[in-house]
């Protein structure tokens, strides 16, 4: 069997095994799950190896096929195999593997073992399914079984009230991006006659030369931008994200940060040839992202959750990802992207290593003084912060700069808005380093907390590796082509001295502090988007279905059918209405129909 | 094989009345027509120049030319294998008949009947029995509903009665009309086949108002907007197994009926009223779906739903080419399933909890893992998510009525129905996961606690209807090459008419 179908079908397999026969069998369940993950692991490292490609994008199922009916349109089961879909490989199935093992003592007496780690088998398969996927339509298909599989694991903890609302949060607003994306791939196929990748990478420049075609370009990069706006969680529909992770922390680290959110960006990076068609689109790409990273920083430095600080943490990474590819720089978002990955899971994986010691306390103010007694969460926790920040020696530092460096070049404005956002992050990471881990325990669990079982830490230490080497060139340089740092000391410089002073203000703002000196209810409360957003769905949506559902009920079913129904009490009733005289009656009839006439000329002039 | 096919479950109706045991009688006749349906399906020659095949004709009326006469082609297929599988698992699901109230041998024969009418309108390759037969399934619908329905069952059973005669009869008008249309009073027939070969040499008017006609009666008895306020309210009084059979089979009945007599007959006629159906399956679509969010009970969300999936339908089949139609049949038996999962879902939660609105719901899938995992992922099938049929049906669908083109770059009627297509996509993910968390998900009341699951034996129907979807999902090319030849002849019919 061809490798590319072993990655992609044994999570799959590992999946129905659980749900059909295993469920009874907790550790069983999880066994098999985590044996899944080490074969597409095992398989990857294989594929990642070996030099050709040639071989495995002639690897097709077919699923639907409408050429037996003369209509050239086909959905095949694709595989790419390319340097980007190389590099998410090893991100997913890597990760993916430390975050099963760390999961076997994470959830190790969760009633819901065996549901959670057929989800976490699930996810694998969806995620690996847009790895490779070779066209939109499977892309897409995907996308959706990513969604649904985070949906699953959101909502782990069914029976409390917090985690279902927050699975239907984030399953609806990836809803909502999708329902651009999919517009996006009829706009490109209604031009293009095709959603294959490989095709539309000649047909779609040879269509945007002609330059009546400009606006619908932009469109179809814009509609299809609007997956990547659901699914990587960026302005306006970031949302979803902080609430997601009241998920199980691993499941955070590994969907919520690393891998599925990211897919955003890689989708970006593989259909660049339709986005960077557009240079107006681009424009709003990149705006989008600055403005998700600028607003994601500056809430990050107002939360008290462990959880909530990363994830807005990785709100604002993803809009630097999404920002470069806008600045015409789908490498440094692909780079950025990977080294993300292992840092920000190697974050979570220690918040989780933290909340587990402090049993299940999330509140950075009623830990600290940790650092004395998990060492090894410690250590690695400082790796995947100063990553994050961009320091020096450390994978971040090599990304972030390979972006900065594009927007410098680009958008001067944009340029600034990512050293602000360097800035913040470095204070708010400083922040959370600090109260959590030096000062005094501020809590009994803080006072008794342990290092966390050898099958936790572990992980940790082997994600502090890539943490720290994921971004030197000799590790990336055979399968992402990294953008050059020549002849740009200075904005590494200029970042470098932002972020430092990130650290020296969170340092003489919260070393020693037994509570926030600082507060910004504007920013701890999230600019109040979610009050914001309820307030216009209740008003426009909900009201509008209260509105229709008492329209079926009293005019429609009521007046209409139940009049109908007898034909003399409905002439009667014509009758009376006709001749009472009543103006207002008179009115209300020909308004009504005034609407319905423009309504029926709207829609079909 | 189809005369049988009609029998089994008519004989099966007289034991049980005469004092069979119902359950096991009721078992052994859908089980027995699944298979020989099932032997049919791979008996079919999709090769064969004959369109129609295992046939057989009766003249009864030579005057009239009228023949009980039987036959079958690929869509007509896919639509006997739904109502096998489904009418297996509503009888699958039904009560034990010690455990009714009121007539359980009079329950189970009319399950029996209705299963009957709709094989029988499936197969018919003749007008008047097409109809009659419908008409046969719909009688034992009604009295379901009055006699053993739940809430305000007497004005549902008035309400649906009232309402599906009062399509049927503009669909009698209708299919009078276009009797009488033909002007060549010797080729005046009521075979359906014939009548396709008449249409295909041009010899039937394209008169506007008779499809118009057959249209709005075949929209009522498929809850096209605005005729659909029947639906919601039967669904939600009648008793689980007839909500199944009628939202997953009966339906189904007036799409089988535009895409086997209206369309092939009348292709010049339908395009002249293609803008009004993309108006009425938007309000299908867009308001229904509003008004489902709205709902406060699970069972009438659920009957609103399957009032706005008939909105994909349409939208295929006024798309009217190859990707439309074929995803519109696929649709139709995909939907089928999910929402006959759906309902014998809420019908074994309603018997449990003595009700379905959502405030009393809550927490359930922790007493009731089993019926809460099978009810989530009947929910999923059923707002297209890849994997299920409904999904691979949906995405044809929304190709073929997208690539009905603007002239300019503005988009087209088409494009834009489309759009509201998809943003339904949305809707309906709101209304079903708000649903779906109301009911099963977050903390469970004390008076649930103790509830118990579905009984083993109840299971495999769900998970039988589960499995169809799955494979429909996972391999839609299984039943699209079934119906593959029928839609080439539906489409072939207007370049011919035209060409005329």
């Amino acid at each position: 069997m061809p490798l590319p179908w072993i990655i992609l079908f044994t999570p799959l397999v590992s999946a129905a095994l659980i749900i059909l026969f295993t469920q009874r069998w907790r550790n069983l369940s999880a066994g098999i799950s985590i044996a899944a993950v080490l074969v597409s692991l095992a398989a990857s490292v294989q594929v990642f190896l070996a030099a050709g490609s040639d071989a495995a994008t002639a690897l097709q199922l077919p699923w639907l096929d409408f050429r037996a009916l003369g209509f050239d349109f086909q959905i095949p089961i694709g595989i790419t195999i390319d340097g980007l879909s190389k590099a998410m490989l090893i991100v997913v199935t890597g990760i993916g593997s430390l975050i099963h093992i760390y999961s076997w003592g994470y959830m190790a007496d969760d009633e819901g073992k065996s549901r959670y780690f057929a989800g976490l088998s699930l996810f694998m398969f969806s995620m690996l399914g847009i790895v490779f996927a070779n066209n939109f339509l499977m892309m897409f298909i995907f996308w959706e079984l990513v969604g649904v599989s985070s949906y699953i694991l959101i909502g782990h903890w069914y029976n409390k009230p917090a985690p279902p609302a927050a699975a239907n949060k984030a399953f609806i607003c990836n809803r909502i991006g999708d329902f651009g994306f999919m517009l996006g791939i009829l706009l490109v196929w209604t031009a293009a006659k095709s959603v294959d990748f490989e095709t539309l990478k000649t047909a779609w420049p040879a269509l945007v030369a002609h330059p009546a075609f400009a606006p619908f370009a932009t469109a179809a990069a814009l509609c299809i931008f609007c997956g990547t706006v659901g699914k990587s969680a960026q302005f306006p529909l970031h949302v979803w994200l902080p609430d997601a992770m009241e998920g199980p922390t691993p499941v955070s680290a590994l969907i919520h940060a690393a891998t599925m959110v990211a897919a955003g960006v890689y989708m970006l990076a593989r259909v660049y040839f339709v986005i960077g068609a557009s240079a107006a689109a681009m424009e709003v790409i990149a705006w989008i992202g600055t403005i998700t990273a600028v607003l994601a920083a500056l809430m990050a430095t107002q939360q008290n959750d462990i959880k909530r600080v990363l994830a807005y943490s990785t709100l604002s990474q993803l809009g630097y990802m999404v920002m470069a590819v806008g600045v015409a720089s789908p490498n440094g978002a692909m780079f950025h992207l990977f080294t993300h990955a292992f840092f920000k899971a190697l974050l979570f994986l220690g918040a989780g290593a933290v909340i587990y010691a402090c049993h299940h306390e999330q509140d950075i103010w009623r830990m600290g003084g940790l650092w004395k007694k998990q060492p090894f969460t410690v250590a690695t926790f400082a790796c995947g912060t100063l990553a994050l920040m961009g320091v020096y020696g450390f994978s971040g530092f090599y990304s972030k700069d390979s972006i900065l460096i594009a927007a410098s070049e680009h958008n001067p404005a944009i340029y600034y808005c990512g050293l602000f956002a360097a800035f913040l992050t470095a204070f708010y990471m400083t922040r959370l380093f600090v109260v959590v881990f030096f000062g005094k325990a501020r809590t009994e669990h803080a006072a008794h907390a342990h290092e966390v079982p050898a099958v936790m830490w572990l992980p940790l230490v082997l994600l502090a590796i890539p943490a720290v080497t994921a971004g030197y060139h000799e590790v990336i340089q055979n399968f992402l082509p990294t953008p050059a740092h020549h002849g740009h000391s200075l904005v590494p410089a200029i970042a470098s001295g932002v972020g430092l002073a990130g650290i020296v203000l969170g340092l003489l703002l919260y070393v020693g502090k037994e509570k926030d000196l600082i507060s910004i209810p504007l920013l701890a409360n999230k600019f109040y988007f979610d009050e914001i957003y309820a307030l216009i769905v209740w008003n426009t949506q909900d009201l509008l279905a209260r509105v229709s559902a008492f329209v079926d009920r009293w005019v429609l079913d009521t007046a209409l059918v139940r009049g109908l129904s007898s034909g003399a009490w409905v002439a009667g009733f014509i009758m009376r209405f006709a001749q009472n005289g009543n103006l207002q009656s008179y009115a209300l009839l020909f308004g009504a129909g005034v609407v319905a006439l423009f309504y029926f000329i709207l829609f079909f002039k | 094989m189809l005369n049988l096919l009609i029998a089994i479950p008519i004989v099966a109706a007289s034991a049980i009345l005469l004092g069979a045991c119902a359950k096991k009688t009721a078992l052994l006749a859908t089980a027995l027509n699944l298979l020989l349906t099932l032997s049919l399906v791979f008996g079919y020659n999709q090769q064969s120049p004959e369109k129609y095949q295992f046939t057989s004709s009766v003249l009864l009326a030579p005057e009239w030319k009228l023949a009980f006469s039987l036959g079958v082609d690929g869509l007509s297929l896919l639509m006997l294998l739904l109502t096998g599988i489904v009418g297996l698992a509503a009888v699958w699901v039904a009560p034990h008949p010690e455990k009714l109230e009121r007539y359980p041998g009079l329950y189970y024969a009319c399950l029996m009947f209705i299963i009957a009418g709709a094989t029988g309108a499936f197969a018919s390759l003749d007008l008047f029995f097409f109809y009659a037969f419908h008409e046969l399934a719909l009688i034992p619908t009604f009295l379901m509903i009055g006699i053993w329905g739940s809430g305000d069952r007497i004005t549902a059973a008035w309400k649906i009665t009232l309402y599906l005669a009062l399509g049927s009869f503009v669909l009698l008008i209708g299919l009078l009309a276009l009797y009488f249309s033909i002007p060549n009073e010797a080729a005046r027939t009521f075979s359906i086949p014939a009548l396709q070969a008449l249409a295909l040499q041009g010899g039937i008017p394209q008169t506007p108002w008779i499809y118009l006609t057959l249209l709005i009666g075949f929209g009522i008895l498929i809850s096209l907007f605005p005729f659909h306020t029947w639906a919601p309210q039967a669904y939600a009084s009648a008793p689980a197994p007839a909500a199944m059979l009628h939202a997953g089979v009966l339906k189904k009945f007036g799409l089988y009926g535009l895409l086997r007599v209206a369309l092939p007959l009348l292709p010049g006629a339908a395009q002249h009223w293609t803008h009004l159906l993309l108006f009425l399956l938007a309000g299908n679509i867009l308001y229904v779906g509003l008004v489902t969010i709205a709902q406060k009970r699970l069972d009438s969300m659920l009957g609103y739903s399957s009032v706005m999936h008939m909105g994909y339908i349409f939208l295929g089949i006024a798309a009217f080419n190859p990707l439309g139609l074929s995803g519109a049949a696929l649709l139709m038996f995909a939907h089928g399933l999910s929402i006959a999962a759906l309902f014998a879902l809420a019908g074994a939660v309603r018997q449990r909890t003595g009700g379905l609105e959502f405030s009393k719901l809550g927490g359930l899938a922790k007493p009731m893992p089993f019926l809460g995992f099978t009810f989530g992922l009947a929910a999923f099938a059923s707002i297209g998510l890849p994997g299920f049929g409904n999904f691979a049906a949906e995405l044809p669908i929304f190709f073929g009525a997208f690539s009905h083109a603007g002239k300019s770059l503005a988009f087209s009627n088409f494009q834009i129905t489309t759009i509201i297509a998809l943003w339904g996509v949305v809707i309906s993910a709101v209304y079903m996961l708000r649903g779906y968390r109301a009911a099963f998900l977050g903390e469970t009341d004390k008076r649930w606690t103790g509830l118990s699951d579905l009984c083993a034996c109840a299971r495999p129907a769900i998970l039988l209807l589960l499995a169809v979807l799955l494979v429909a999902g996972f391999r839609p090319q299984l039943f699209l090459n079934l119906v593959t030849p029928t839609i080439k002849a539906v489409l072939s019919v207007p370049a011919q008419v035209s060409a005329k």
